[in-house]
């Protein structure tokens, strides 16, 4: 240790602005996500007399979270393994939402079906969208992404914008160009349970429902398997995963399936929830769901969750604010800001490692 | 004939094509008549290729890819809302203020500015935010820097369509989600006013003008210390960087100036229109004119005029004149004009993977881009993260 010390003297005691700016960071980040949370419980105090406001909108907002989380892990994972913002995951997620909507009348679901028609239908409804956006985004990886791999890094991320807007008109020829409402099967809106003036509706439960086990199933597949091993070896190190007999390509094709499992499950939930799908919802909730991937710390699977819970709760408070100046119009713009603080004082993110990113 | 290479390889020979074309360029107008969809497409397309020269400054010569380079457009077409319209009614006691401009300009309420004094104010204002947009891009690399510039884009189109709530002292920032209009006719010393209504062809002759300078500044820019700092910055940070490169300052005005030609163009567009609309301050708009980066030739000067002129003429002419009727007439429901941006990403993905330094390639872009494409399968060993 002492010799390690004389080469790296910076490395092994770090002096104590270094550790400042460090806490500075970390801290100062999680002050800037509770300001909006705090700034509106104290306004909600003193004109309400007590805290149910918020706390309604803590609830939609984490069963909102919820639905980013999923399309956050699909970022991270591939981010993870060949570091590339895959920028159509978020179509793929609209495309998961439109393949949904679809399927509702060739299984014959409408607002009549009887509970347990409605359960298997959904279910299997489910399974469909799931594999659907799984296979679209191996088809994305094989003609867009990997003919590119040892090109400059600038050229997939070209044609994943290309590929996004490809995807978007698809969007367009398929249900239209405007927002369209859809039947609310699950009568989205019915409150389940009211705690100390807090409620929570059947779309909360549903959202949390579908996430958790798919999270867990995601990263115990991803630390338990023997291909999640095989990812974990390539997300280190590919070349070295090569020569220790893992077939790379394999690899990354299996790391699009997952992430496009997820964004196609995300993308059923959404249409469950908001009961309307536009073509153009991919867009924001692409860029939120990365927002709350490098929040987390982009390539960590439990970051991306905690990401995703986060930035719902802000979108959450600053969507249902309207009349003290925040509003729908300008939460995009909120949670961007958010998007360019992090990525600039806290490359890293919350919990995530150093990445090369971060320079 | 002997003499022919002898002739090219000459001075003349490289700067007479260039001439012939200039001159061409300039003067078909007279031959043809003053108001006409054409002469409105060429005006459109060369405001493009201002447009698409500051990006390619950016992205083909610095290697930073911004993908929100309708910031700029915004701050541009802003200025010209600001300076040339009734929108800041209340200043000068409701009388306005003018400087340089006719009789009747001079007796509208509001700010109205001389066409001149706009086109400097936009390329002040846009070379700021196109440094401070950059600065916190400075201790990233690749991709984030992407992601960044598009939030920031989204941010300013954002704040734009809100922008009628956001009015400090009673300025308003933008008209919200109506567009600011009318706006005044161009007015330029030494020439009578402009009038969009009777004759294109001075607003044909001032954007041509402009495409000119612009032209003009990036070769200069380009053959220049800076321009080989900022090609040296693309190629290797660090070995520029340790190469004496001063990485701040060269990125910054790469930044700086990619973002002033975007916002006269920006400027001259929002006279041209007549109105700024906040809606058109979209991510697409970034795409489109990236597409036309990428179609003419990442870094090539020559290669982006022709990307700029051609999709230009897709998206104005080809799609919604030729193209729009053909889907009804073999008997499918929709209207090739939703589908642009598709088609743009089409163009897109189609030229990054069959041929990634575009129509008209500049030498040394098309070695760093062919490098290692088309080799990519079971049997090559990833180096993308070296």
């Amino acid at each position: 240790m002492e010799a390690a010390s004389v080469n790296q003297p910076v490395a092994a005691r770090p002096s104590t602005s270094a550790r400042a700016r460090d806490l500075l960071s970390k801290y100062g980040l999680i002050a800037l996500l509770a300001a909006l949370p705090v700034a509106y419980g104290i306004s909600d105090l003193i004109n309400d007399g007590n805290l149910s406001r918020l706390g309604e909108n803590i609830v939609a907002g984490l069963s909102n979270g919820a639905i980013w989380a999923l399309v956050a892990l699909g970022y991270t994972l591939v981010y993870g393994i060949i570091e590339l913002i895959n920028f159509a995951h978020g179509e793929v997620f609209m495309i998961g939402s439109f393949v949904g909507f679809s399927l509702y009348s060739t299984l014959g679901l409408t607002l009549a079906t009887g509970p347990l028609g409605l359960v298997v239908g959904l279910l299997l409804t489910l399974i469909v969208a799931m594999v659907t956006c799984g296979t679209l985004n191996v088809m994305i990886e094989r003609v867009a992404y990997r003919p590119l791999r040892n090109a400059p890094k600038l050229a997939p991320l070209i044609t994943a914008v290309g590929f996004s807007f490809i995807l978007q008109n698809v969007g367009v020829l398929w249900e239209g160009g405007s927002q369209r409402g859809i039947p609310d099967l699950i009568d989205a809106q019915k409150v389940l349970v009211t705690v100390v003036g807090v409620s929570v509706s059947r779309a909360d439960l549903l959202a949390v429902a579908v996430t958790a086990p798919l999270v867990f199933l995601l990263t115990t597949f991803v630390s338990r398997s023997r291909l999640g091993k095989a990812m974990r070896a390539t997300a280190q190190d590919p070349e070295a995963a090569r020569l220790m007999g893992i077939n790379v390509d394999t690899t990354i094709s299996l790391t699009f399936l997952l992430g496009g499992l997820l964004a196609g499950a995300a993308g059923l939930i959404y249409a469950l929830y908001q009961t309307q799908i536009w073509y153009f919802q991919g867009f924001t909730a692409g860029l939120i769901a990365f927002t709350a991937a490098v929040m987390g710390g982009i390539g960590n699977l439990r970051g991306a969750v905690l990401g995703g819970l986060i930035i719902g709760i802000i979108q959450q408070i600053s969507d249902n604010r309207d009349p003290t100046g925040l509003g729908p119009e300008l939460t995009p713009a909120i949670v961007f800001f958010y998007l360019v603080v992090i990525m600039v004082f806290r490359p890293q993110g919350l919990i995530g490692e150093e990445t090369r990113e971060a320079g | 004939m002997s003499r022919l290479p002898d002739f090219r390889e000459s001075r003349w020979g490289k700067v007479l094509p260039a001439v012939v074309v200039v001159v061409a360029v300039a003067l078909f107008p007279l031959f043809r008549p003053p108001l006409d969809g054409f002469m409105d497409d060429s005006i459109l397309a060369l405001a493009y290729v201002v447009m698409a020269l500051g990006l390619n400054l950016v992205v083909g010569f610095a290697g930073l890819l911004d993908l929100g380079y309708v910031a700029f457009y915004a701050f541009g077409a802003l200025a010209t809302g600001w300076f040339a319209s009734d929108l800041w009614s209340k200043i000068g006691s409701e009388k306005g203020v003018h400087v340089g401009v006719s009789e009747f300009a001079g007796s509208l309420p509001g700010v109205h500015l001389n066409f001149l004094l706009i086109v400097i104010g936009a390329v002040i204002l846009t070379a700021i935010a196109g440094a401070i947009i950059g600065l916190p891009t400075l201790r990233l690399r690749g991709d984030y820097i992407a992601i960044v510039t598009l939030a920031f884009g989204e941010i300013i189109g954002r704040l734009a369509q809100s922008g009628d709530q956001i009015s400090p002292g009673g300025y308003k920032f933008s008209n919200g989600r109506q567009s600011i209009s009318p706006i005044d006719q161009i007015e330029i010393p030494f020439f009578n006013q402009f009038d969009s209504a009777t004759d294109l062809r001075p607003y044909y002759w001032t954007v041509l003008a402009m495409v000119l300078v612009v032209l003009f500044v990036n070769i200069r820019l380009r053959d220049s210390r800076l321009g080989r700092a900022w090609i040296a910055l693309r190629e290797d940070e660090v070995a520029a960087a340790s190469m004496g490169v001063p990485l701040v300052r060269t990125k910054l005005m790469a930044y700086a100036v990619g973002a002033a030609f975007g916002g006269i163009s920006g400027a001259f567009l929002g006279a041209y229109l007549n109105s700024v609309n906040a809606n058109q301050f979209q991510f697409g708009f970034s795409i489109f004119i990236l597409a036309m980066v990428i179609l003419g030739g990442l870094g090539s000067i020559w290669g982006t005029v022709i990307g700029a002129v051609l999709l230009a003429f897709v998206n104005n002419r080809l799609i919604p004149d030729v193209l729009n009727d053909v889907p009804s007439k073999v008997g499918l429901d929709f209207n090739v004009t939703e589908l642009s941006f598709g088609i743009f990403g089409f163009v897109l993905v189609l030229m990054m993977v069959l041929r990634p330094e575009g129509i008209l390639p500049e030498r040394r872009r098309k070695l760093e881009l062919t490098e290692g494409i088309g080799t990519g399968g079971d049997d090559t060993v990833i180096e993308a993260r070296a």
